[in-house]
């Protein structure tokens, strides 16, 4: 009985260290290639230099994003107004500081919601095939049969305008692209021999899954995630832009520039610092994605 | 092939199904009573009732959907909510206007996408593939509404060649649809791009140089016809993208198409529009995506058999 | 009597360049072919022979570059052409064709359109002239039915038919030279031999040089006149094809032939040669077979012998045959003639 039992200990413990192996060997070899890659090391120091100007910017800030001072306003950018200021004379460059932290959480918390989504049925989809991979990839194709912003425009019609539903309508975008992407993968993975042999091992399907497949579908995952940030983050600030999203005075990017085209004729600069650093975020994100494509997958150049 | 596009064509209806269910829903799903809001905040219970009887609110929401289905099969979406016209009546205009955007900016994207996809990798690596490539991935990551509005500022405000708004003369088209084409011509760039990259290092373009020819004609006749084939479909996809992005163009340059409309009654809460606006773009997408994959099917003919 | 030689190669070298390490991926091929001869060139993957053929042509990728040596095409050197020269050259003077015939064909034209591209460029052909000739040459390498064959597309064809046309392409200006890079590989055995027999009967009666890319000894014993034995981006071996059979002398060739199967002669056991290929980005400094050589000596392992020209034409790289040799001077391959 003793003996019985150690001997299972023993077992679980070599379980145990493989399975964290596992992940942090991905994980290391995932490190090593993206360090040799020049563009994706560039497209994640601009990530991380956002993210942080977005977390300590606000903090540093002197002055405060919504103090209106009609005596300044529509100036130009000046020492004392990098970016000039806006119709309430309130400072862009700190309302910018301010806005790029909810710009850039609106596009990762829809990326990450729909992410998860896709990804589950993604993987139920490709893993168990047959009649319930055709009804999800059925209803992915409904999904997609809204190009773009469309399918927000849409659900922002029913749930009305809010940060919130900014993320929900996004993130639905999100689902069927991550499904897509991780059905393809998950069945060039299912086929793989050691999977046929865990399964005649007896393994079941959530360890198959979690251990196995799951681990080695990460790459494409990463780069979809990546390169999604980008287009949410465009998709985020355009219904804001159009009055559908972040609602004034919310200094989200996309509230700002909408906020400028009112005065475009005689204070460009309201719209262009704004459009600028969206620019910024969406080119960091793209970049990284370009990188991480090439570092992980060479066959994808 | 016959068969190759009826079975296309039999598994698109599954997908109007759903994407009709879909827009019909918009209404039901909404907080709020339909009739109330047409009726007005102070309209007595009475009118509220003979809303809902006249537009046949009353009846079970499957009866509701099968006279949607029908009714939509012949273009016909009832009345708008704040005008009152028939909703096919204000769409239609509005759509041929967004239609001829569309069209144009594909065009523009096509155009200079795949001549700076060529150019980049002829010369791979020179100065040339470097700044249209840095050119493509600013031009991908531009938000399309900033493009258009500082193109606006700069060309029709501060300099005066065009008009700021409006949509019809030649003066008017052309920035609205360099703001619209922009990021279908960056991707498209970038695609032929790597897919003339891919075919340059085929075993039958070694072949072609082999025989003889010029780098002009193995560029040109060899690779360039072989590489088209997989930017076919970037194309079609990006043709969804801007019936999308109009939307937004549109909106910066008051352009009187069918994205602004949407938005617009959005605002206004007119679902009976809002439902043949984001109909009508879903359906005419779902068409193009078919045509590609015909197209694409019908290319790749020779090549998939291998 | 003195042949008339169409092509001698001295000494070339081709490298790679991978950012700032170079590869020499050739580095020291010489031999000579005789007009209206056939060499072949014999090596396993990697030993460079495939990059040589290429070399002769300029058809290296971008990152090559042919670095050293010279390559005399009825006196000319191709390595110092002009684009244009060399460009006038291929396919009409010099032709090749390729191991895969599956992909070496330009999926999205018909095959007609194809040949005649080369009769056009180089002999300006009009169309319907173009067309007689192509039928012509569809004929020539025994394609049935060519009037309705050179309107098909590459897919419809088998990889046998499809290396036919690749023949015919590579044939429709009378080259003087063929190279024909593993011509057989991809396809069947029983299409190999139909393949070879009409590279072999075409030669005859065209009158062509042909250099023969092959890593089968079978093959060469079958169509060659001369035989140049790489390994290591090298040729360690050059000689008459019946003087290598019967007197192989570099311990690579003799190797090669030790673990090549045969039929007239009863054999135990086949020996093939123990260890592995060396990586081009690892070459050994001395010898390039020393690591796996039986007869390697201290001198061997150290210092790269010479590809050293003996009176009757033969070459050979191998301190074993010259004076400064510190093994066993009685050693086995030096004087033992093989049954043949």
């Amino acid at each position: 009985m003793s003996s019985q039992q150690s001997q299972q200990d023993k077992e679980y413990l070599a379980e145990q260290s493989t399975k964290g192996s596992l992940f942090w060997n991905n994980f290391k070899e995932f490190y090593k290639r993206l360090a040799k890659n020049k563009t994706a090391l560039i497209g994640g120091y601009l990530i991380l230099f956002l993210i942080i100007v977005a977390i300590v910017g606000p903090y540093i800030t002197t002055t405060d994003p919504s103090q209106v001072d009609y005596a300044v306003k529509l100036e130009g950018p000046s020492a004392e107004h990098w970016f000039g200021t806006d119709h309430h004379g309130r400072d862009i460059f700190t309302r910018i500081i301010h806005g790029l932290g909810i710009t850039m959480i609106i596009g990762v918390a829809s990326t990450i919601l729909g992410g998860i989504v896709g990804i589950l049925l993604g993987i139920i989809s490709g893993y168990y095939g047959g009649r319930i991979d055709t009804i999800i990839m059925r209803f992915m194709d409904i999904l997609l049969a809204f190009p773009g912003i469309l399918l927000a425009l849409a659900l922002i019609s029913i749930l009305g305008a809010s940060r919130q539903n900014v993320i929900i309508a996004i993130a639905l975008f999100a689902v069927p692209t991550f499904a897509r992407i991780v059905r393809g993968s998950t069945l060039s993975v299912k086929n793989l021999e050691y999977i046929d042999a865990m399964k005649a091992l007896g393994a079941s399907d959530i360890r198959i899954i979690s251990l196995h497949i799951l681990p080695n579908i990460l790459s494409p995952i990463i780069v979809q995630g990546s390169v999604f940030i980008a287009s949410a983050v465009l998709s985020a600030s355009g219904l804001s832009f159009l009055g559908l999203g972040e609602q004034p005075p919310s200094p989200e990017l996309g509230a700002l520039l909408s906020d400028g085209r009112d005065f475009i004729w005689d204070a460009g600069h309201i719209a262009f610092f704004p459009g600028l650093f969206i620019m910024l975020i969406v080119l960091a994100f793209n970049v990284f994605g370009d990188g991480l494509r090439d570092a992980l997958d060479p066959k994808m150049k | 092939m016959v068969k190759f596009i009826v079975r296309r064509l039999l598994q698109l209806i599954p997908v109007l199904l759903g994407v009709t269910i879909i827009v019909f829903s918009l209404m039901h799903l909404t907080p709020g009573n339909p009739a109330q809001i047409i009726a007005g905040e102070s309209a007595t219970p009475e009118t509220v009732a003979q809303i809902e009887k006249r537009l046949g609110l009353d009846e079970p929401i499957p009866v509701q959907f099968f006279h949607f289905v029908k009714d939509a099969a012949t273009f016909d979406f009832g009345n708008s909510w704040r005008t009152s016209l028939p909703v096919s009546t204000e769409l239609w205009p509005k759509f041929w206007v967004t239609l001829e955007l569309a069209i144009y900016s594909m065009i523009f994207s096509i155009v200079f996408g795949m001549a700076a996809g060529i150019i980049s990798a002829v010369r791979q690596y020179s100065w040339a593939d470097v700044s249209v490539m840095l050119i493509a991935l600013f031009g991908l990551s531009m938000p399309n509404f900033w493009l258009g509005l500082m193109l606006m500022q700069w060309f029709s405000i501060n300099l005066g060649w065009f008009p700021p708004t409006g949509w019809g003369s030649a003066s008017q088209i052309l920035l609205p649809v360099i703001t619209l084409g922009t990021s279908g011509a960056a991707v498209i760039a970038r695609m032929t791009r790597s897919s003339m990259l891919d075919v340059i290092s085929q075993d039958y373009i070694r072949t072609a140089r082999a025989k003889g020819l010029k780098e002009r004609v193995i560029t040109y006749r060899h690779a360039l016809k072989n590489a088209l084939i997989p930017v076919v479909t970037v194309i079609g996809l990006q043709f969804g993208g801007l019936l999308a992005g109009a939307v937004l163009t549109e909106s910066v340059f008051s352009i009187n198409g069918m994205g602004k409309l949407i938005v617009d009654r959005i605002l206004a809460r007119d679902f009976p529009v809002v439902q043949a606006g984001i109909l009508v773009i879903a359906v005419v997408f779902v068409f193009i995506n078919l045509l590609v994959d015909i197209s694409y099917k019908f290319l790749n003919k020779r090549i998939d058999m291998d | 009597m003195k042949e008339e030689i169409i092509l001698e190669v001295s000494d070339l070298r081709t490298s790679f360049f991978d950012e700032d390490f170079e590869i020499k991926a050739v580095d020291g091929v010489s031999f000579e072919l005789p007009k209206g001869k056939t060499l072949g060139i014999v090596g396993e993957s990697g030993s460079g022979k495939s990059i040589t053929a290429l070399s002769i042509l300029r058809l290296i990728a971008k990152n090559g570059k042919v670095v050293g040596g010279e390559i005399l095409f009825n006196g000319k050197d191709l390595t110092k052409l002009s684009e244009r020269e060399i460009r006038d050259i291929r396919g009409n003077d010099i032709s090749m064709i390729f191991q895969e015939p599956m992909t070496s064909l330009n999926p999205v034209y018909t095959i007609g359109k194809q040949i005649y591209e080369a009769l056009k460029v180089h002999q300006g052909m009009d169309k319907k002239e173009g067309d007689k000739r192509v039928v012509e040459l569809l004929e020539l390498v025994g394609i049935p039915s060519p009037k309705q064959r050179m309107k098909q597309y590459p897919h419809e064809l088998s990889g046998g038919m499809r290396q036919r046309v690749m023949i015919a392409m590579a044939l429709a200006c009378n080259p003087k030279l063929l190279i024909a890079d593993e011509p057989t590989t991809a396809l069947d055995v029983t299409i190999q031999a139909q393949i070879l027999d009409l590279i072999n009967d075409l030669q005859e009666e065209l009158g062509m040089s042909v250099i023969m890319i092959t890593h089968d000894l079978g093959v060469v014993a079958e169509t060659c006149d001369y035989v140049a034995v790489m390994y290591g981006g090298q040729v360690v071996e050059y000689q008459e094809v019946k003087e290598l059979f019967k007197n192989p002398k570099h311990p690579y060739t003799v190797g090669l032939l030790n673990s090549m199967p045969r039929h007239d002669v009863d054999v135990d056991e086949l020996e093939p040669i123990k260890g592995n290929v060396p990586s081009v980005r690892n070459m050994p400094k001395g010898c390039r077979f020393a690591p796996r050589c039986p007869f390697a000596t201290e001198l061997c392992v150290t210092e790269l012998p010479e590809l050293d020209r003996k009176e009757d034409g033969s070459e050979v790289r191998c301190w074993i045959y010259s004076d400064r040799w510190d093994g066993d001077p009685e050693v086995s391959v030096r004087n033992e003639e093989r049954t043949t």
